[in-house]
């Protein structure tokens, strides 16, 4: 674990440089941790793939060194991750046609069926590196090699809602309307960001994520 | 009371001093761009400092006043109207903001304060998730603001010290604290006078002057972006992130601006231009850390000025 200033108003907390799930029960332990018992001065605790960067108000007394001293005291208390700190949510999605026109090119660079390769994404348990870029939008790590797909060239405009999306080596879920470059296999029903909640976002780093397949029936009911 | 707008300026928003708590879940810290200059003229009117109030860019709004208010404007300068002074408007007013000459953002504060309902801890408008403020959006003609009444008056003559103020220019050299990837660009960066390009929004500054190539090709793992995070792509023209950054970044970061020089940045509009300066970080909360205490002294000072 290493620390470093980012600025007069944050701190970055490092776990390392291999994005994984050992690193990411790591944070997800961390965060727990600071967000049960956050030093004084914590403004905001945002963690990603292999960090924990705290943003702090940089007028209180004692400045970085100050700070710095709190922070290390609260990491000290992070716990082993247990049975149950983690969620694991399952996300239903309508693969493929309207839904996910670019199924079939992902499905011909992995040299799959569209079938097959609706089974492959299924499989995994993902594990959420980050949440960001948008509200709500989650950053799967996990994809299987296969499906590893590099970004279109001509990114789309406006990307709909719901929409499951492989970006090079990750999947996502866009939380809401955006333009994007990731190749869109399926769309979900959920809602993964939510601004009328206390903690708007469905997913939040360091859960597990695995995809259903529905049928577009099972979509069209969903509530 | 009601504030109708009549003419909404080239984009005029309802800002706070930003989100904070869940930057973890992608939502932009936002707020004003000028926090210091949202505070001041909070204070300037007996407000709480985080007080809902207007964020006027370049070209200013025309507002009708329902009922008689006590108003300060503060940030860039406005024709015609006092600067960082209580401004008396009286009911059926109309309050007609020229363009505005120096400066990019003013902000306007009203005695009572904006009534907002917040999202998300924050009553300021967040553009891109388009939530907050006035229903998410900058303000149209005809809409009709709703502001608390307070019956509050400056009394005696009395004038803000100039020197409570940030050093606003159109050319300032901005302090700095050096970012992880510093040492892998050389040290031209420090020596160049950037120019704002004209892809420059709440999100973040492009700056143009200088090129900057990185020495390295190592990857780089994304993590929080904040405000004030100075960045730069592959092609090597930087950015600076402002209010309404994003919240993860992979680009390597070169620098982050000090809290204290934000309002500095917030003022710049395309074609004005801005060199950076290193500092320490223990100087750069000191810096901090007396801005607050000015701020607290006024607060006293203006307890009988404003009643």
């Amino acid at each position: 674990m290493l620390l470093q200033p980012m600025g007069d108003t944050a701190v970055v907390v490092g776990f390392g440089n291999v994005i994984g799930a050992t690193t990411l029960e790591k944070v997800r332990a961390a965060t727990i941790a600071l967000e049960a018992n956050p030093p004084v001065g914590t403004l905001d605790i945002v963690p990603a793939f292999t960090t924990i960067t705290v943003v702090y108000d940089p007028t209180l007394r004692g400045g970085y060194t100050a700070f710095q001293a709190r922070l290390l005291a609260c990491l000290k208390t992070v716990k082993r991750l247990r049975r149950g700190m983690v969620t694991t949510l399952t996300i239903p999605v309508c693969y493929g046609g309207e839904f996910g026109p670019d199924l079939g090119l992902v499905a011909q660079g992995a040299k799959l069926s569209e079938r097959a390769a609706i089974a492959s994404h299924t499989r995994p348990k993902y594990i959420v590196g980050a949440v960001g870029f948008a509200p709500g939008f989650p950053y799967l790590a996990g994809l299987p090699l296969k499906l590893h797909t590099p970004r279109r060239s001509n990114p789309r405009l406006k990307v709909p809602a719901g929409s499951v999306g492989i970006g090079g080596k990750q999947t996502g879920v866009y939380p809401q309307v955006s333009p994007g470059g990731w190749h869109l296999i399926g769309r979900t029903p959920l809602k993964l960001f939510n601004a009328e909640e206390v903690y708007p976002s469905l997913l939040k780093t360091g859960d597990q994520v695995q995809f259903k397949a529905i049928t577009a029936e099972e979509f069209a009911a969903w509530t | 009371m009601d504030i109708k707008v009549i003419r909404p300026g080239m984009l005029t928003t309802i800002q706070d001093l930003g989100r904070h708590g869940i930057s973890g879940t992608g939502v932009t810290e936002g707020g004003a761009m000028d926090k210091f200059a949202l505070v001041l003229a909070n204070l300037l009117v007996g407000n709480a400092p985080n007080k809902p109030a207007l964020e006027i860019t370049l070209t200013g709004p025309e507002l009708e006043f329902s009922s008689d208010a006590l108003i300060a404007i503060t940030g860039a300068e406005i024709d015609g109207f006092e600067h960082a002074q209580p401004i008396k408007v009286y009911a059926g007013d109309r309050l007609d903001l020229p363009v505005i000459t120096r400066g990019c953002r003013a902000y306007l504060a009203v005695a009572g304060g904006l009534n907002v309902a917040p999202v998300l801890n924050g009553a300021g408008t967040d553009l891109r998730a388009k939530l907050g403020g006035f229903q998410g959006r900058a303000l149209r003609a005809g809409d009709v603001l709703s502001a608390n009444v307070v019956s509050r008056e400056t009394h005696g003559r009395w004038k803000l010290s100039p020197t409570l103020l940030p050093a606003y220019s159109a050319s300032p050299e901005v302090r700095v604290l050096p970012g992880s990837e510093v040492d892998e660009f050389a040290e031209i960066f420090w020596k160049t006078e950037f120019e704002i390009s004209t892809q420059s929004d709440r999100m973040g500054y492009r700056l143009k002057g200088r090129q900057l190539k990185r020495k390295s090709s190592r990857e780089l793992i994304s993590s929080a972006a904040i405000p004030g995070t100075v960045q730069v792509p592959p092609e090597g023209n930087p950015i600076v992130l402002m209010a309404d950054a994003q919240t993860l970044g992979g680009y390597p970061r070169i620098a982050h601006v000090a809290q204290i020089d934000m309002p500095l940045l917030a003022q710049l509009r395309a074609g004005d231009h801005v060199s950076f300066r290193r500092i320490e970080l223990e100087e750069a909360q000191t810096l901090a850390s007396q801005r607050m205490r000015d701020l607290n002294l006024l607060v006293m000072g203006l307890q009988d000025k404003l009643r």
